[in-house]
C-alpha cells in the first residue's frame, strides 16, 4: 500500500515538475532562464562613411555610378563574361573526364605496385589493421605532419585576425558575451551535462582505435573539440576556463605538437640511415599495437580538438 | 651514410620545431629562436650544397622506413641546396631591415605570432625546394598560402586585411588547380613521387594514351602555380598585399613566396612531367606571351602609380614576366636566364623595398612622390641603396639586372621564333623600367628649399644600414662574378633530369 505524501513534499520531486511539464502548465524557461530581448545593434551613420573604403567612395563619386551607361554595360559584360567562363570551363573539364581512364578497371596505372604493397603488407610493415590509418601515419607520415601543422598555422591566423588584448576582452564580456541567447538555459545544460561525457568518451576511443577501426587523429580530434565546444555553449566560458583556458590550450598544443615532431623525426632519420628503430609494432588487432601510429594519434587528436575549440572560442570572443 | 644527407631534412624540421615551440614565447625569445633558425638552416644547406660540389652527385633522401613509391623522398641537387641557402640570406636580411618598422606597425602582443609565420614560412619553401614527392609539394603549398596571408594581415588595418582576403582567394583558386592537376596525374600515372611520375609519363606519352587528359593537367598545374606567383592577368591582388603589408612581408613575399612557386613550377617541368613533353604541349608558347604582356603592362601600371611602395609592386609583376619569359622559352639558356633571374630579382626587389622604408620614414610617413622630394638626403643609406636598386632593375652593367637581362637576350637570339618578340618587348620593358626608376631617383635627389622632416642620422639605424649594405654587396656579387653562378645553375638544372 503506497502512502500518500503530503502535497508540499511531493512538488519538490521531479516527477511532479515533469507531469507539470507535460501539462503545460508552467514554462521551465519563465523564471529560470534570464532571457534579453534581441537588440539591433546601433550603427551611427558616420562609421558606415568611415567603414565604406576610400577607393569606393571615390569611386562613385567619380564615375556617378548610377547614372552612368558606360560603367553598367561594362558591369553587365563583366558578369556575363564571368559566366561563360565558369561554363566553358566546366564543360572542359567534364569533357576531359571522359578521356580518363575509367574507374574500377584493373588495368588503370593507379593500380600498380604501390597500392598493392600497401594492401598486401601494410599489415606485417605497420601492425594497423586500419590501412588508410598505416598509410598516412606510417609510410607517408611526413605529409601527415606537414598536414598537422596547416591546422597549427590557421589557428595562428585566426589569432592574429580575431584575438584580442585581455582588457579589452574583460570590458567586451561583461557587455555583450550571450547578447543574443539566454544565460543558463536549462534544457542546453541538462542535455549538455548528459552528453558531454559520452562524447569525451567516444571521441578518446576513436583516437586510441585509430589503428584498428575507421577513424584515428583527425576524427577523434574533431569529436573531442565538438564536445568541448557544446559544453562552453551550455555553460559558459567561465565554467569552461576551468579546465581549459589559454596556458592550458598552449601547454596541450605545444606538447602534442613536439611529440609529434619528436616520433616523427626519430622515425623519419633512423629509417633514412637504415638504423633500426626501437618502437615495438606489438600484435596486430591489440589497442597498444601499431608502431609510432598510436603515439601519433594521440597528438594529432590532440592538436585537432584544440584547433576546434580555438576556432570557436576566437570567432565567439576573441580569445580563449 | 654520410651525416651530410640529413641535413635538408634537418632543417624543414627545425623550422617546424621551431616554429611551434616559438608559439610559447615571448616576442623578444621567439626573435632570436628565429633568427638562430636562419642562420642554422642556411649553413646546414651551404653543408649541403658543399658536399653536393665535392661529390657531383645528387642525392636522395627517403623519410621513414619505406623506400622510393611507398613512403615520403626528399632530394638534394646543387640548384635545391643553393637555393635554399639563398633564400635563408634573403629571409635573414629582409627582417633585419624590417625590425624596426615592424614594431611600429604590429601589435606588441602578436609579434611572437609574426615569428611563428616566418618560421613556418622558411619549413615551407625549404620542403617545396627540396620535395621530390608532388603531395607533399601541396600540403607546403598551403602552409605557405596561409603563411603568407598570415604575414599581410597581421599589420592590422582595413587595406592590410581587404588585400589578405584578396589574395586567400586567388591563392586557393590556385592551390585547388594545382591540386587538380595532381588528383589527374595521378590517375595516369598512378604516382606521386616525382622520378615515378616522370617514368610513366614517359611511357604514356611515347604509347600516345591520354593526349587531352595530359595537356589539361599541365595547363591546370601551369595556371595553378601562375595565378599565385602573381603571373600577368592573375596579379590583380599583388599592388595591395605587397604595398600596405609591413615591410619585411612585402620583401618577403615579392623576393621569396613567390619565388618558390615559380622554383616548383620550374621542378614540375623538369621533373615531373619531362621537359620534352611540356615543351610539345604547347603551354610553354602560352606563358612565354603571358610573360611578355606581364613586361609591358606591369611597367606601365608602375609608371602610373603615385605611391612609391605600390610602384614597387608593380614593378613585381613585370620582373614575373621575365622570368615566365624564360620559361616559355623552351630552351635550356631560357631557363637557366628565368634562375638567375629568381636569384637576381630577390636580392633587388628586397633591397627596394627595404631601401623605400628608409626613404618615406624621413618623409613623414607619407608614400607619395611629392612628400619624398629630396628624401635621399635626409636618409642617406637608404637613398643609395635605392638608387643601387634601381640601376639593377633597370639593368646597369655591375649589378646583377645587367646580367639577367643579358642573359634573357642570349637566350632569345638562340630561338628562331621566339627571338623577335622577346627582343623588342625586352627592350621596351627596360626603357620602361628606366622612366619609372630613375623618375624615383630624381625625385629622391632633388633638393628641397624649406626643411619640413628631420633627418635619419647613422647611429639611429644601425642594423637598417648593415642590412641595406649586405644587400648591395649580394647585388654587386651577383653581377661581378655570376659566371660561377650560372655554371652552378647549369650543373643544378642538368642534375634535375
Amino acid at each position: 500500500m503506497s502512502k500518500l505524501r503530503p502535497q508540499e513534499e511531493y512538488e519538490k520531486t521531479k516527477t511532479f515538475r515533469f507531469f507539470r511539464w507535460l501539462s503545460g502548465n508552467k514554462d521551465p524557461y519563465i523564471g529560470e532562464v534570464e532571457m534579453q530581448p534581441q537588440k539591433e545593434a546601433e550603427v551611427p551613420e558616420t562609421t558606415i562613411l568611415e567603414r565604406m573604403s576610400e577607393q569606393q567612395m571615390i569611386r562613385n563619386k567619380v564615375y556617378d555610378v548610377k547614372n552612368n551607361k558606360k560603367l553598367t554595360f561594362f558591369n553587365k559584360v563583366y558578369v556575363a563574361a564571368a559566366i561563360f567562363f565558369c561554363i566553358a570551363l566546366t564543360a572542359l573539364l567534364l569533357d576531359m573526364v571522359s578521356y580518363l581512364p575509367r574507374t574500377g578497371n584493373s588495368g588503370n596505372p593507379d593500380n600498380n605496385l604501390v597500392s598493392k604493397r600497401y594492401i598486401e603488407h601494410g599489415l606485417q610493415e605497420t601492425g594497423a589493421l586500419n590501412i588508410v590509418t598505416g598509410m598516412i601515419l606510417t609510410y607517408r607520415a611526413f605529409d601527415t605532419f606537414g598536414e598537422t601543422n596547416v591546422l597549427f598555422i590557421a589557428t595562428c591566423c585566426v589569432m592574429i585576425l580575431l584575438m584580442l588584448d585581455e582588457a579589452i576582452l574583460k570590458e567586451k564580456e561583461e557587455k555583450d558575451d550571450r547578447r543574443f541567447e539566454p544565460r543558463d538555459d536549462t534544457i542546453l545544460q541538462g542535455t549538455a551535462f548528459v552528453l558531454c561525457p559520452f562524447i569525451f568518451i567516444f571521441g578518446i576511443y576513436v583516437i586510441l582505435n585509430g589503428q584498428l577501426s575507421p577513424g584515428g587523429g583527425f576524427s577523434g580530434g574533431a569529436i573531442l573539440g565538438a564536445g568541448l565546444i557544446l559544453y562552453t555553449s551550455a555553460f559558459g566560458f567561465k565554467k569552461a576556463q576551468r579546465f581549459f583556458n589559454e596556458l592550458v590550450y598552449k601547454i596541450a598544443k605545444i606538447t602534442a605538437l613536439c611529440m609529434y615532431g619528436i616520433v616523427g623525426s626519430y622515425f623519419y632519420i633512423t629509417g633514412a640511415n637504415g638504423i633500426e628503430n626501437h618502437i615495438p609494432l606489438g600484435i596486430p588487432g591489440h589497442i597498444l599495437s601499431g608502431g609510432i601510429i598510436l603515439p601519433i594519434d594521440i597528438c594529432v587528436g590532440i592538436e585537432v580538438a584544440c584547433t576546434m575549440y580555438a576556432f570557436y572560442a576566437l570567432f565567439r570572443r576573441g580569445g580563449l | 651514410m654520410s651525416l651530410v644527407r640529413n641535413f635538408p631534412a634537418v632543417s624543414i624540421l627545425l623550422c617546424l620545431f621551431a616554429g611551434i615551440i616559438s608559439s610559447g614565447l615571448k616576442k623578444r625569445a621567439a626573435e632570436y629562436v628565429n633568427t638562430i633558425l636562419i642562420f642554422v638552416a642556411g649553413l646546414l644547406s651551404l653543408c649541403t650544397l658543399l658536399y653536393i660540389l665535392e661529390t657531383g652527385q645528387m642525392f636522395v633522401y627517403v623519410m621513414g622506413k619505406f623506400p622510393a613509391p611507398w613512403g615520403n623522398e626528399i632530394r638534394a641537387g646543387v640548384l635545391e641546396a643553393f637555393t635554399a641557402l639563398f633564400f635563408c640570406i634573403i629571409m635573414l636580411l629582409s627582417l633585419v631591415g624590417g625590425r624596426k618598422k615592424l614594431a611600429d606597425e604590429v601589435e606588441e602582443g602578436k609579434t611572437f605570432l609574426y615569428y611563428v609565420l616566418m618560421d613556418l614560412l622558411l619549413a615551407s619553401l625549404l620542403a617545396l625546394v627540396y620535395t621530390n614527392d608532388l603531395f607533399t609539394a601541396y600540403v607546403f603549398v598551403e602552409i605557405n598560402t596561409i603563411a603568407a596571408c598570415g604575414l599581410i594581415m597581421i599589420r592590422q588595418n582595413g587595406r592590410t586585411i581587404e588585400a589578405a582576403a584578396r589574395y586567400m582567394i586567388m591563392s586557393l583558386l590556385g592551390s585547388g588547380l594545382l591540386l587538380m592537376g595532381i588528383c589527374m596525374l595521378y590517375d595516369l600515372t598512378g604516382h606521386l613521387l616525382m622520378s615515378n611520375i616522370k617514368e610513366q609519363m614517359k611511357w604514356v606519352y611515347l604509347a600516345g594514351h591520354y593526349k587531352i587528359p595530359m595537356l589539361v593537367t599541365i595547363a591546370l598545374m601551369s595556371v595553378g602555380l601562375a595565378i599565385k606567383s602573381a603571373l600577368f592577368p592573375f596579379h590583380a591582388w599583388l599592388p595591395d598585399a605587397y604595398g600596405y603589408s609591413t615591410v619585411s612581408s612585402a620583401a618577403i613575399l615579392s623576393s621569396l613566396v613567390s619565388k618558390g612557386y615559380i622554383f616548383l613550377l620550374i621542378k614540375i617541368i623538369y621533373r615531373v612531367i619531362g621537359f620534352e613533353v611540356f615543351y610539345e604541349s604547347r603551354i610553354m608558347d602560352v606563358l612565354f606571351a603571358f610573360g611578355l604582356m606581364g613586361m609591358i603592362f606591369g611597367s606601365i601600371s608602375a609608371i602610373r602609380e603615385n605611391d612609391i611602395r605600390r610602384m614597387i609592386a608593380f614593378s613585381s609583376v613585370a620582373q614575373i614576366g621575365y622570368i615566365y619569359m624564360g620559361i616559355g622559352m623552351g630552351t635550356q639558356a631560357g631557363m637557366e636566364a628565368s634562375v638567375f633571374h629568381i636569384l637576381s630579382h630577390a636580392a633587388t626587389k628586397s633591397l627596394l623595398f627595404i631601401a623605400a622604408i628608409g626613404l618615406t620614414e624621413v618623409s613623414g610617413g607619407s608614400r607619395q612622390f611629392i612628400e619624398l622630394t629630396g628624401s635621399a638626403y635626409r636618409n642617406k643609406w637608404a637613398g643609395v641603396a635605392f638608387t643601387v636598386g634601381s640601376l639593377s632593375m633597370v639593368g646597369v652593367p655591375l649589378f646583377s639586372g645587367f646580367i639577367s637581362k643579358l642573359l634573357f637576350a642570349q637566350a632569345a637570339v638562340q630561338n628562331d621564333v621566339k627571338m623577335l618578340p622577346a627582343l623588342i618587348v625586352l627592350g621596351i620593358s627596360t626603357i620602361l623600367n628606366a622612366i619609372y626608376f630613375m623618375k624615383t631617383v630624381i625625385r629622391i635627389y632633388t633638393p628641397v628649399e624649406e626643411h619640413k622632416y628631420g633627418s635619419m642620422t647613422f647611429k639611429d639605424m644601425k642594423l637598417y644600414v648593415a642590412a641595406l649594405f649586405s644587400f648591395i654587396i649580394l647585388n654587386v656579387a651577383l653581377g661581378v662574378s655570376s659566371q660561377p653562378i650560372v655554371d652552378l645553375i647549369g650543373q643544378g638544372l642538368a642534375m634535375f633530369s
